[in-house]
C-alpha cells in the first residue's frame, strides 16, 4: 500500500515537472517566432508633401509597408474624416494595402479610383471602399504635421482628431 | 543473452536477430488485398513513390538553395538553373512533382468518395488521408515561397493575411507568423525550415499512420463487398487462388501497382522534360518586390477551387462583411471533406453509380469543383465574379444537403426492396 502511494506520488511529481517544462518550452518556442526588437522599433519616417503634384500618386515605404501620398485636385470634395489639410492643400495619406487581403491597389488617375487587382476591390480618391470585398477604407497611418512635412509613426493632434471623428 | 545457433547464411543471421521472415510475412506476403479492384487502387503507391521523388530531388536542391531575401532568387534562377550540373533537372522534377502529387491526391481522394471507402469502420483511413492533404498543402505553400519571385511573395502575403481574419488576435497573429510587419527575411527563413524539415517529418509520420489505419478495416473493393479476410486468405494459402477473393500485397498486388506506376512515370518524365513550364509560373521569374503587387494573383491549380470559394463572396450580405463571409466559406471548404463519413448517412458501401441519389450528388460535386477551379484562375470581375459567387454557394449547399440526400436514398432503396425490386 505504502509502495503504491509512493509510486503514485512519484508519478505526480514527474507529470507536474514535465508539464511545467512543456509550458516553458512552448513559451520559448513562441518567443523565437516573435518579431525581433530591431523590427519592432522600426523608426519614424518624415516626408515633405510640398513637392507633390495634384492627382498623381507617390508611394513611400514606412515600416515595410507602402504608404500612398496623393495631393487631391480641387474638384474632389473635402472629407474632414480622411483628408490631411496643410494650408491650401489637401492630401490623402493611407497605407497602400487593400483592407481585404493586403494586395497593393493601383491608382487610376483618369477614373480617380484605387483599384485592387487581386479581388477587384475599388476605393475613391479618399481611399474609401466603393466596390468589392474590402471591409473598410484604406488605413490612415499615425501621422504628425510639421510645417509642410508629415512624420509617419507619430500620433499628432490632427491624427487624434481624425480618429476621434471617425469613431463618433 | 537469448539462445542462438550459428547462422548458415547472411539471411539467416539477420532472421535470428530481426525475425525478417516473420516481418516480411506480416507486412508483405501475407498482407491481404481484395482481388476485385482496378487501377485506381494503385494511386496510394503512386503517391508514396512521387513523395520519394520529391524528397530526393529536394535534397539535391537543398545543397545550393539559400534562404535569404537577397540570395534566394539568384540561388534558384542562376546557381541551380545555370551553374549546377543537372540542377535544372532537379528543379523541374521538384516543380512537376509538386503539381502531379496533387493530381494523384485528388484522384485518390475522389476514388475514396466514389466507392464509399470512408465509412463503416474505414473512418480513420479517411481522416488520416485528410490530415495528409493538409500537410501536403502546407508543404506546397511553404515550398512555393522559396524561389522568392513575385508570385512567391504575394502568395505568402495573401495567405498569411488570411489569419488576420481570426477575431481578436488576428492582427498580432499575422505579425507573429511573419516575424515582421510584412513578409520579410524572417518569414522566408522560417517557412524554409517548415518546408525542408518540420512538415516533411510530419508527412512521413502521416504516411506511416495512413498505412496503419488500413490494416484493421482492410482495403475496400470495387463492389464494397464485405470480405472475411481470414477465410479468403486460407483459401489462397491452400492454393485455391482462383476462388479466393484476396491476393497478397507482395508480389501479386504490387505487380499491378508497379505497372500503373510505370505508366504514371512516363507522364511524369514527359512533363519534366518537355512541358515543365506548366509548373513554372512566368510571373515568378520576376524577383519579389514588396511595393508592387502583380496585376493578377492566383495560386497553383490545385488550390484554385478553395481560393475561388474564398473570394466568391464579394458583397456584404445581411450586415456581414464580404471578406468575413469569404473567410468562413474558405474555412468550411477546408474541413468539410474530412466530415464525409458523417455527412453521408447511408450505411451502403457501394460505387456511387449504383446509388440512385448519391450518384447525382457525386458528379454534381465534381462539376462544381471544376467550375471553381476554372474561375479561380480568371480575374474576378463582371460575370466571372457572379459565376464565382453562385458556384461557391452551390459548393456549400451541396455539402449541407448531403445528409438529407443520403437519408432520402435509404428510404427510397427500402421502398424499392419492399416492392420486390419492381416499380
Amino acid at each position: 500500500m505504502a509502495d503504491k502511494n509512493r509510486r503514485a506520488f512519484m508519478g505526480k511529481i514527474l507529470a507536474g515537472t514535465a508539464g511545467v517544462a512543456a509550458v516553458a518550452s512552448l513559451y520559448a518556442m513562441k518567443r523565437t517566432w516573435d518579431p525581433l526588437p530591431s523590427v519592432v522599433s522600426a523608426g519614424f519616417t518624415t516626408i515633405d508633401l510640398s513637392p507633390l503634384e495634384a492627382g498623381k500618386l507617390s508611394i513611400v515605404k514606412w515600416q515595410g509597408k507602402p504608404v500612398f501620398l496623393l495631393k487631391l485636385t480641387p474638384d474632389i470634395a473635402l472629407d474632414v474624416n480622411r483628408d490631411i489639410v496643410i494650408g491650401e492643400n489637401r492630401y490623402t495619406v493611407v497605407i497602400g494595402l487593400c483592407t481585404h487581403l493586403g494586395c497593393i491597389p493601383e491608382w487610376r488617375e483618369g477614373e480617380k479610383i484605387f483599384h485592387c487587382a487581386c479581388h477587384g476591390g475599388q476605393y475613391d480618391a479618399h481611399a474609401k471602399q466603393t466596390f468589392g470585398p474590402p471591409p473598410r477604407p484604406l488605413d490612415i497611418p499615425p501621422f504628425a504635421i510639421q510645417g509642410t512635412s508629415i512624420v509617419l509613426g507619430e500620433e499628432g493632434p490632427e491624427y487624434k482628431k481624425m480618429t476621434a471623428q471617425a469613431k463618433a | 543473452m537469448a539462445h542462438s545457433e550459428k547462422a548458415k547464411s547472411l539471411g539467416e543471421w539477420f532472421d535470428q536477430r530481426l525475425n525478417t521472415t516473420g516481418f516480411i510475412k506480416v507486412m508483405m506476403t501475407e498482407y491481404w488485398i481484395p482481388k476485385d479492384i482496378n487501377f485506381l487502387w494503385a494511386m496510394g503507391m503512386v503517391l508514396a513513390f512521387t513523395f520519394k521523388i520529391l524528397l530526393i530531388s529536394g535534397i539535391f536542391l537543398l545543397m545550393y538553395y539559400k534562404p535569404d531575401v537577397d540570395m534566394a532568387f539568384d540561388s534558384v534562377n542562376y546557381t541551380i538553373m545555370q551553374e549546377v550540373g543537372y540542377g535544372w533537372l532537379f528543379r523541374h522534377i521538384h516543380g512537376v512533382g509538386a503539381s502531379l502529387v496533387f493530381l494523384i491526391i485528388y484522384i485518390h481522394m475522389f476514388t475514396g468518395i466514389y466507392y464509399g471507402s470512408y465509412k463503416r469502420g474505414r473512418e480513420m483511413i479517411w481522416l488520416s488521408g485528410m490530415l495528409l492533404l493538409i500537410l501536403f498543402s502546407a508543404e506546397a505553400f511553404s515550398g512555393y515561397m522559396l524561389p522568392w519571385g513575385q508570385m512567391s511573395y504575394w502568395a505568402a502575403y495573401v495567405i498569411t493575411n488570411i489569419f488576420g481574419g481570426i477575431p481578436l488576435i488576428g492582427d498580432e497573429l499575422v505579425v507573429w507568423i511573419r516575424g515582421n510587419f510584412y513578409v520579410a527575411d524572417s518569414t522566408l527563413t522560417r517557412f524554409f525550415m517548415l518546408h525542408v524539415l518540420l512538415v516533411p517529418l510530419a508527412i512521413l509520420g502521416g504516411i506511416v499512420f495512413h498505412f496503419y489505419t488500413l490494416r484493421i478495416p482492410h482495403v475496400n473493393n470495387q463492389k464494397g463487398e464485405e470480405i472475411d479476410f481470414e477465410e479468403e486468405a486460407n483459401k489462397y494459402k491452400a492454393d485455391r487462388k482462383k476462388v479466393s477473393k484476396v491476393i497478397p500485397f507482395w508480389p501479386v498486388f504490387m505487380a499491378k501497382d508497379i505497372f500503373v506506376l510505370s505508366v504514371f512515370l512516363f507522364l511524369f518524365f514527359y512533363l519534366t522534360f518537355y512541358h515543365y513550364n506548366f509548373a513554372m509560373d512566368p510571373v515568378n521569374f520576376d524577383p519579389a518586390n514588396e511595393l508592387k503587387t502583380p496585376a493578377h494573383i492566383y495560386p497553383e491549380w490545385y488550390f484554385l477551387w478553395s481560393y475561388e470559394v474564398l473570394r466568391g463572396f464579394f458583397f456584404d450580405i445581411a450586415g456581414l462583411k464580404a471578406a468575413d463571409i469569404g473567410l468562413v466559406a474558405f474555412g468550411f471548404a477546408q474541413i468539410i471533406f474530412a466530415l464525409m463519413p458523417w455527412l453521408d448517412r447511408s450505411p451502403t458501401v457501394a460505387p456511387a453509380n449504383s446509388r440512385p441519389y448519391f450518384k447525382v450528388w457525386f458528379w454534381l460535386m465534381i462539376v462544381i469543383l471544376i467550375i471553381l477551379t476554372v474561375y479561380g484562375k480568371l480575374p474576378p470581375t463582371g460575370t466571372n465574379a457572379w459565376v464565382g459567387f453562385y458556384s461557391s454557394v452551390s459548393f456549400i449547399l451541396l455539402f449541407l444537403a448531403l445528409p438529407f440526400v443520403t437519408t432520402k436514398e435509404i428510404a427510397a432503396t427500402n421502398a424499392h426492396k419492399q416492392n420486390g425490386g419492381k416499380h
